[in-house]
């Protein structure tokens, strides 16, 4: 049976997460075909057909996609899945919040946030904030999947695939775009980054963050935070790591005055090496530290920014 | 406008869960139960909406077994108006507790339906989705912010790099994400007004939802340990292990 994957793309670019979707359908076994939804993407499908595996690239490109509605992309994947037997996408906000929709109107469940697969109908997946490992076989005969991304390696870019369009255009009385505010950062994209900086209420104040910078530059790292730092206001949501935020596991993470509650250490406990730095010698992040340092960041940041 | 709202019971969040001997779940014999925080956050908006004027009516419902009314009590003492608990001891997947709500939207006809975004246990995040998929009506899913506006609902979105702002017709289903809004705490006198208040108890059968699912559960590992790490002394020493042991510099 053949697999289809949800491209992930954004601001006109193919996003680094459909890669590793892409892998994980490799796992599972079939031909790959990937649908790219949304307006005007072209040089989205372009990048697509490049991508190690894919056989075949179907562009969905109308006014009807755009922004990626969860009503109309869920009626498009409905109208394409009889041909599959496999409908993956990235866990990503996009595609939480359309394949769920798409299970239901095939009458199938749908399985989130697989971290591997065993076979073609039994994957792996983390459940109660990632502290444990559920595997689950499903007899569905389409299995729907959302795919956690840091669970797979990105397949590489020397594909060629061919690319055809899907003429089916999705009618949606129900739902409209109203606006979209991005928070800007020339940093790499947090989920996929191979160094993380992140802060917590440990840093007092948004005006701290600063202090991270510097670092994150040095590293070429993406700066996260602890929900508690969100909360706050230091920081804006979309950098949160953690079971509620994004999750993370790039080669190396540094959590600077956070303490390391469970649903924080869901977001990043696969991250290859760990460091912490808190004043805290209790806290809890130095029991998943590969490296713990304990005292007042506003005098290591600075040391450390200075020596790297 | 009446004012549906999900809620769930499961695991307080603070519990260090310990997985059964033999991988067959998570053991949740005496093990502290809660509210699922993010259906709290659910009953909060709801009420808030009544608060507002907005809502008429706010029923609670949940799918679970018999100790599962504690929670709609809960929602009740927060200021739900009545519950609908449909009893089930079986393991229920998304998509039957979806079956399930959609049959309960279809008998209630309520102009909005609030979840919360995903359940701290099976982090499946797909209930409200699917529920608005067998309903026929639009979702606003990880909702920071709810307008009601005549016969529009807009929603603003925690999404991927930022926040998107949606417009939906009414009726509709929204999920919570955590900065929707704070909720409350239950005040004593209201937890005792919260057992006089009405609830209606169904079975999946009444409704006439077959919860059997084709998913099946085979093992539950505890995932890989990391193995402890050390502490060191200076910020050089940090830089030299990172750099030279670890070699992620």
């Amino acid at each position: 049976m053949s697999i289809l994957v949800l491209a992930e793309h954004h601001d006109g670019q193919l996003a680094g997460a459909t890669a590793h979707v892409v892998a994980a359908a490799k796992a599972i076994g079939g031909d790959i075909d990937i649908l790219v939804a949304g307006e005007n993407v072209a040089a989205i499908a372009e990048a697509a057909a490049k991508l190690d595996g894919v056989s075949k690239v179907r562009v969905a490109d109308n006014a009807a996609y755009a922004h990626q509605l969860a009503e109309p992309m869920a009626a498009l994947l409905v109208e394409l899945a009889g041909d599959y037997g496999h409908v993956l996408a990235a866990a990503s906000t996009t595609g939480k919040n359309v394949m769920p929709r798409v299970a239901a109107l095939k009458d199938v469940s749908q399985i989130s946030e697989i971290v591997a697969v065993d076979s073609a109908d039994t994957f792996k997946r983390p459940i109660y904030a990632g502290n444990a490992i559920a595997t689950v076989q499903s007899a569905d005969s389409l299995k729907v999947i959302t795919v956690r991304s840091t669970g797979f390696d990105a397949v590489g870019e020397s594909g060629s695939a061919a690319v055809e369009a899907v003429d089916f255009v999705a009618e949606n009385a129900q739902s409209s775009f109203i606006k979209q505010e991005l928070a800007e950062s020339d940093r790499p994209e947090l989920a996929a980054a191979k160094v993380v900086i992140s802060g917590g209420r440990g840093m007092g104040s948004g005006e701290n963050f600063k202090l991270l910078d510097g670092i994150a530059d040095k590293l070429g790292a993406a700066i996260g935070a602890s929900r508690a730092a969100v909360d706050a206001g230091f920081v804006p949501n979309d950098m949160q790591v953690g079971q509620t935020g994004k999750i993370v596991a790039p080669e190396l993470y540094i959590a600077v005055g956070i303490s390391g509650a469970i649903q924080h250490l869901a977001g990043m406990k696969d991250s290859k090496v760990i460091v912490a730095i808190n004043k805290d010698e209790e806290a809890p992040i130095f029991q998943v530290a590969d490296y713990g340092l304990v005292g007042d960041l506003f005098e290591i940041l600075p040391e450390l920014e200075s020596k790297l | 406008m009446k004012v549906l709202v999900a809620v769930k019971r499961v695991i307080d969040y603070n519990v260090k869960i310990r997985v059964k001997a033999d991988h067959s779940d998570v053991d949740l014999t005496n093990v502290k139960m809660a509210m699922n925080p993010f259906c709290e956050i659910a009953v909060e908006e709801a009420v808030r909406l009544k608060e507002k004027g907005v809502a008429t009516e706010v029923v609670a419902v949940t799918v679970g077994p018999k100790a599962a009314q504690e929670q709609l009590r809960t929602a009740l003492a927060l200021g739900a108006d009545r519950a609908i608990h449909v009893e089930t001891d079986e393991r229920v997947e998304s998509l039957a507790v979806a079956k399930l709500l959609a049959k309960v939207v279809e008998e209630e006809q309520p102009g909005l339906t609030i979840l919360g975004k995903q359940a701290i246990d099976t982090d499946n995040n797909q209930t409200g989705q699917m529920l608005a998929a067998l309903a026929g009506l639009p979702q606003g899913t990880f909702a920071s912010e709810v307008v009601v506006d005549g016969d529009k609902l807009q929603v603003t979105r925690e999404i991927d790099g930022g926040l998107q702002t949606v417009e939906l017709t009414l009726p509709a289903i929204v999920t919570t994400d955590l900065r929707l809004n704070e909720p409350r705490y239950a005040k004593l006198p209201d937890i005792m007004k919260a057992k006089k208040k009405p609830m209606d108890v169904k079975t999946p059968a009444d409704l006439g939802v077959e919860v059997a699912s084709k998913v099946t559960l085979l093992k539950v590992e505890s995932p890989a340990e990391r193995k402890g790490g050390i502490k060191v002394g200076s910020v050089d020493e940090l830089v030299d292990k990172l750099k030279n042991e670890a070699k992620v510099l």
